[in-house]
Protein backbone atom coordinates (compact mmCIF):
# COMPACT_ATOMS: atom_id res chain seq x y z
CA UNK A 1 0.00 0.00 0.00
CA UNK A 2 1.42 3.33 -1.03
CA UNK A 3 0.28 6.46 0.65
CA UNK A 4 1.70 9.52 2.26
CA UNK A 5 0.40 8.30 5.59
CA UNK A 6 2.23 5.00 5.23
CA UNK A 7 5.47 6.77 4.38
CA UNK A 8 5.26 9.21 7.26
CA UNK A 9 4.45 6.56 9.85
CA UNK A 10 7.40 4.40 8.77
CA UNK A 11 9.94 7.22 8.99
CA UNK A 12 8.60 8.64 12.28
CA UNK A 13 10.86 11.66 11.73
CA UNK A 14 11.62 14.14 14.42
CA UNK A 15 9.73 17.32 13.60
CA UNK A 16 11.97 20.37 13.56
CA UNK A 17 11.18 22.80 16.34
CA UNK A 18 11.71 25.76 14.06
CA UNK A 19 10.49 25.01 10.54
CA UNK A 20 12.53 27.02 8.09
CA UNK A 21 9.94 27.39 5.34
CA UNK A 22 8.58 30.82 4.59
CA UNK A 23 4.97 29.86 4.90
CA UNK A 24 5.20 28.03 8.18
CA UNK A 25 3.44 24.69 7.92
CA UNK A 26 1.25 23.42 10.70
CA UNK A 27 2.04 20.03 12.18
CA UNK A 28 -0.64 17.62 13.28
CA UNK A 29 -0.45 14.28 15.06
CA UNK A 30 -3.20 11.70 14.51
CA UNK A 31 -3.40 9.09 17.26
CA UNK A 32 -5.71 6.13 16.60
CA UNK A 33 -5.37 2.34 16.67
CA UNK A 34 -7.57 1.95 13.58
CA UNK A 35 -5.52 2.19 10.36
CA UNK A 36 -8.60 3.24 8.42
CA UNK A 37 -9.21 6.19 10.73
CA UNK A 38 -5.51 7.15 10.63
CA UNK A 39 -5.67 7.14 6.82
CA UNK A 40 -8.89 9.13 6.58
CA UNK A 41 -7.99 11.70 9.23
CA UNK A 42 -4.46 12.16 7.81
CA UNK A 43 -5.91 12.74 4.37
CA UNK A 44 -8.44 15.31 5.56
CA UNK A 45 -5.77 17.19 7.51
CA UNK A 46 -3.29 17.13 4.61
CA UNK A 47 -5.97 18.41 2.25
CA UNK A 48 -6.14 21.67 4.23
CA UNK A 49 -2.37 21.99 4.47
CA UNK A 50 -1.29 20.22 7.65
CA UNK A 51 1.87 18.12 7.78
CA UNK A 52 0.72 14.91 9.46
CA UNK A 53 2.39 12.28 11.60
CA UNK A 54 0.53 9.27 12.99
CA UNK A 55 0.72 7.14 16.10
CA UNK A 56 -1.07 3.85 16.75
CA UNK A 57 -1.69 4.32 20.44
CA UNK A 58 -1.22 6.72 23.33
CA UNK A 59 2.21 5.43 24.25
CA UNK A 60 3.57 6.06 20.74
CA UNK A 61 2.20 9.59 20.91
CA UNK A 62 3.77 10.29 24.30
CA UNK A 63 7.08 8.80 23.11
CA UNK A 64 7.07 11.14 20.09
CA UNK A 65 6.82 14.14 22.41
CA UNK A 66 9.50 12.66 24.68
CA UNK A 67 11.92 12.52 21.75
CA UNK A 68 11.37 16.22 21.16
CA UNK A 69 8.75 16.22 18.40
CA UNK A 70 6.49 19.23 18.36
CA UNK A 71 3.00 19.50 16.93
CA UNK A 72 0.58 22.38 16.72
CA UNK A 73 -2.35 20.06 17.17
CA UNK A 74 -3.03 16.48 18.25
CA UNK A 75 -6.12 14.49 17.30
CA UNK A 76 -6.44 11.61 19.72
CA UNK A 77 -8.85 8.68 19.95
CA UNK A 78 -10.18 7.73 23.37
CA UNK A 79 -10.02 3.94 23.18
CA UNK A 80 -6.69 2.44 22.20
CA UNK A 81 -4.62 -0.51 23.38
CA UNK A 82 -1.32 -0.12 25.33
CA UNK A 83 -2.21 3.42 26.46
CA UNK A 84 -5.61 4.99 25.86
CA UNK A 85 -6.42 8.57 24.96
CA UNK A 86 -7.25 9.61 28.51
CA UNK A 87 -3.94 8.39 29.96
CA UNK A 88 -1.97 9.74 27.01
CA UNK A 89 -3.58 13.18 27.32
CA UNK A 90 -2.81 13.30 31.04
CA UNK A 91 0.79 12.27 30.32
CA UNK A 92 1.20 14.89 27.61
CA UNK A 93 -0.12 17.67 29.83
CA UNK A 94 2.11 16.48 32.68
CA UNK A 95 5.02 16.87 30.24
CA UNK A 96 3.83 20.43 29.65
CA UNK A 97 2.87 19.75 26.03
CA UNK A 98 1.33 22.98 24.77
CA UNK A 99 -0.21 21.61 21.58
CA UNK A 100 -3.91 21.90 21.10
CA UNK A 101 -5.23 18.42 21.96
CA UNK A 102 -8.52 17.44 20.35
CA UNK A 103 -10.24 14.26 21.47
CA UNK A 104 -11.91 12.28 18.71
CA UNK A 105 -14.25 9.56 19.89
CA UNK A 106 -17.20 7.48 18.81
CA UNK A 107 -18.40 7.40 22.41
CA UNK A 108 -21.60 9.38 22.86
CA UNK A 109 -21.87 9.17 26.63
CA UNK A 110 -21.61 12.62 28.22
CA UNK A 111 -19.86 11.14 31.26
CA UNK A 112 -17.17 9.46 29.19
CA UNK A 113 -16.57 12.60 27.15
CA UNK A 114 -16.35 14.64 30.33
CA UNK A 115 -13.72 12.28 31.75
CA UNK A 116 -11.79 12.64 28.49
CA UNK A 117 -12.06 16.45 28.62
CA UNK A 118 -10.88 16.44 32.24
CA UNK A 119 -7.71 14.64 31.18
CA UNK A 120 -6.63 17.88 29.51
CA UNK A 121 -8.32 18.14 26.12
CA UNK A 122 -9.00 21.50 24.52
CA UNK A 123 -12.09 20.05 22.89
CA UNK A 124 -13.73 16.78 21.96
CA UNK A 125 -15.28 15.80 18.63
CA UNK A 126 -17.33 12.78 17.58
CA UNK A 127 -15.77 10.61 14.88
CA UNK A 128 -15.24 11.00 12.03
CA UNK A 129 -13.38 14.26 11.52
CA UNK A 130 -14.78 16.35 8.72
CA UNK A 131 -13.73 19.53 6.93
CA UNK A 132 -16.32 21.46 8.88
CA UNK A 133 -14.62 20.44 12.11
CA UNK A 134 -11.05 21.00 10.99
CA UNK A 135 -11.14 24.28 9.07
CA UNK A 136 -12.05 26.43 12.14
CA UNK A 137 -9.15 24.81 14.05
CA UNK A 138 -6.70 25.70 11.29
CA UNK A 139 -8.06 29.25 11.14
CA UNK A 140 -7.55 29.60 14.88
CA UNK A 141 -3.96 28.42 14.59
CA UNK A 142 -3.34 30.93 11.80
CA UNK A 143 -4.74 33.76 13.89
CA UNK A 144 -2.40 33.13 16.82
CA UNK B 1 -32.20 5.47 3.50
CA UNK B 2 -29.08 5.33 1.37
CA UNK B 3 -26.50 2.60 1.86
CA UNK B 4 -23.69 5.17 1.66
CA UNK B 5 -24.15 8.67 2.99
CA UNK B 6 -22.47 12.04 2.49
CA UNK B 7 -19.39 10.89 4.38
CA UNK B 8 -18.48 8.64 1.43
CA UNK B 9 -18.77 11.59 -0.93
CA UNK B 10 -16.36 13.54 1.30
CA UNK B 11 -13.86 10.70 1.03
CA UNK B 12 -14.16 10.74 -2.76
CA UNK B 13 -13.55 14.48 -2.76
CA UNK B 14 -10.28 13.96 -0.88
CA UNK B 15 -8.91 11.78 -3.70
CA UNK B 16 -6.72 13.59 -6.22
CA UNK B 17 -3.80 12.99 -8.61
CA UNK B 18 -1.28 12.72 -5.80
CA UNK B 19 -3.48 10.20 -3.96
CA UNK B 20 -5.33 8.43 -6.78
CA UNK B 21 -6.03 5.27 -4.77
CA UNK B 22 -7.19 6.87 -1.55
CA UNK B 23 -10.79 5.67 -1.74
CA UNK B 24 -9.77 2.17 -2.81
CA UNK B 25 -7.31 2.00 0.12
CA UNK B 26 -9.88 3.13 2.64
CA UNK B 27 -12.48 0.75 1.26
CA UNK B 28 -10.00 -2.18 1.45
CA UNK B 29 -9.24 -1.30 5.06
CA UNK B 30 -12.97 -1.14 5.76
CA UNK B 31 -13.55 -4.58 4.22
CA UNK B 32 -10.66 -6.08 6.23
CA UNK B 33 -11.80 -4.44 9.49
CA UNK B 34 -15.44 -5.44 9.02
CA UNK B 35 -14.78 -9.04 8.06
CA UNK B 36 -12.50 -9.51 11.04
CA UNK B 37 -15.08 -7.95 13.38
CA UNK B 38 -17.96 -9.96 11.94
CA UNK B 39 -15.95 -13.18 12.45
CA UNK B 40 -15.10 -12.12 16.00
CA UNK B 41 -18.76 -11.36 16.69
CA UNK B 42 -19.93 -14.70 15.29
CA UNK B 43 -17.41 -16.49 17.47
CA UNK B 44 -18.23 -14.43 20.57
CA UNK B 45 -21.97 -15.10 20.25
CA UNK B 46 -21.32 -18.80 19.74
CA UNK B 47 -19.74 -19.26 23.17
CA UNK B 48 -21.58 -21.21 25.91
CA UNK B 49 -21.19 -18.13 28.13
CA UNK B 50 -21.37 -14.90 26.21
CA UNK B 51 -19.05 -12.04 27.13
CA UNK B 52 -21.38 -9.15 26.33
CA UNK B 53 -18.70 -6.61 27.10
CA UNK B 54 -16.51 -8.07 24.39
CA UNK B 55 -19.43 -8.28 21.95
CA UNK B 56 -20.21 -4.63 22.68
CA UNK B 57 -16.58 -3.66 22.10
CA UNK B 58 -16.55 -5.34 18.66
CA UNK B 59 -19.86 -3.70 17.70
CA UNK B 60 -18.51 -0.34 18.87
CA UNK B 61 -15.50 -0.72 16.58
CA UNK B 62 -17.70 -1.72 13.66
CA UNK B 63 -19.94 1.26 14.29
CA UNK B 64 -16.87 3.52 14.24
CA UNK B 65 -15.47 2.26 10.97
CA UNK B 66 -18.83 2.11 9.21
CA UNK B 67 -19.59 5.72 10.10
CA UNK B 68 -16.13 6.75 8.90
CA UNK B 69 -16.84 5.33 5.45
CA UNK B 70 -20.43 6.52 5.35
CA UNK B 71 -22.11 3.11 5.69
CA UNK B 72 -25.09 4.58 7.50
CA UNK B 73 -27.29 1.47 7.64
CA UNK B 74 -24.52 -0.65 9.16
CA UNK B 75 -23.94 2.10 11.71
CA UNK B 76 -27.63 2.19 12.62
CA UNK B 77 -27.78 -1.61 12.90
CA UNK B 78 -24.83 -1.36 15.32
CA UNK B 79 -26.73 1.10 17.49
CA UNK B 80 -29.58 -1.40 17.90
CA UNK B 81 -27.03 -4.16 18.47
CA UNK B 82 -25.39 -2.28 21.33
CA UNK B 83 -28.76 -1.80 23.04
CA UNK B 84 -29.29 -5.57 23.04
CA UNK B 85 -25.77 -6.06 24.41
CA UNK B 86 -26.58 -3.74 27.27
CA UNK B 87 -29.73 -5.75 28.02
CA UNK B 88 -27.72 -8.98 27.62
CA UNK B 89 -30.43 -10.13 25.24
CA UNK B 90 -28.96 -13.09 23.32
CA UNK B 91 -31.75 -13.42 20.76
CA UNK B 92 -31.71 -9.71 20.08
CA UNK B 93 -27.95 -9.85 19.56
CA UNK B 94 -28.18 -12.83 17.20
CA UNK B 95 -30.85 -11.08 15.17
CA UNK B 96 -28.76 -7.91 15.01
CA UNK B 97 -25.71 -9.86 13.93
CA UNK B 98 -27.67 -11.20 10.96
CA UNK B 99 -28.89 -7.71 10.17
CA UNK B 100 -25.36 -6.27 10.30
CA UNK B 101 -24.05 -9.06 8.07
CA UNK B 102 -26.79 -8.39 5.52
CA UNK B 103 -26.14 -4.65 5.53
CA UNK B 104 -22.42 -5.29 5.16
CA UNK B 105 -23.02 -7.53 2.13
CA UNK B 106 -25.12 -4.79 0.57
CA UNK B 107 -22.40 -2.17 1.05
CA UNK B 108 -19.68 -4.52 -0.16
CA UNK B 109 -21.62 -5.30 -3.32
CA UNK B 110 -22.36 -1.64 -4.02
CA UNK B 111 -18.73 -0.64 -3.54
CA UNK B 112 -17.40 -3.51 -5.66
CA UNK B 113 -19.86 -2.61 -8.42
CA UNK B 114 -18.82 1.03 -8.20
CA UNK B 115 -15.14 0.21 -8.53
CA UNK B 116 -15.77 -2.19 -11.42
CA UNK B 117 -17.77 0.51 -13.22
CA UNK B 118 -15.07 3.12 -12.62
CA UNK B 119 -12.36 0.79 -13.92
CA UNK B 120 -14.42 0.14 -17.07
CA UNK B 121 -14.96 3.84 -17.66
CA UNK B 122 -11.28 4.66 -17.21
CA UNK B 123 -10.23 1.71 -19.41
CA UNK B 124 -12.52 3.00 -22.15
CA UNK B 125 -10.74 6.33 -21.98
CA UNK B 126 -13.32 8.22 -19.98
CA UNK B 127 -13.14 10.01 -16.65
CA UNK B 128 -15.23 9.69 -13.54
CA UNK B 129 -17.30 12.76 -12.73
CA UNK B 130 -17.60 13.62 -9.06
CA UNK B 131 -21.25 13.28 -8.19
CA UNK B 132 -23.42 12.60 -5.24
CA UNK B 133 -24.15 8.91 -4.95
CA UNK B 134 -27.50 7.71 -3.78
CA UNK B 135 -27.81 4.00 -3.42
Amino acid sequence: MIGAEGASSSKKARISENPVSKNRPYFALVVDDDPMIRRIHSMILKSVGFKVEVAENGKEAVDLFRTGAKFHIVFIDMEMPVMDGIEATKAMRAMKVESKIVGVTSRNSETEREVFMQAGLDLCYTKPLTMAKIVPLLEELQKN
Amino acid sequence: MGVLDNQFLQLQQLQDESNPDFVAEVVSLFFADSERLLNDLTRALDQPTIDFKMVDSHVHQLKGSSSSIGAERIKNACVAFRNFCEEQNIEGCMSCLQQVKQEYCLVKNKLETLFRMEQQIVAAGGSIPMMELSF
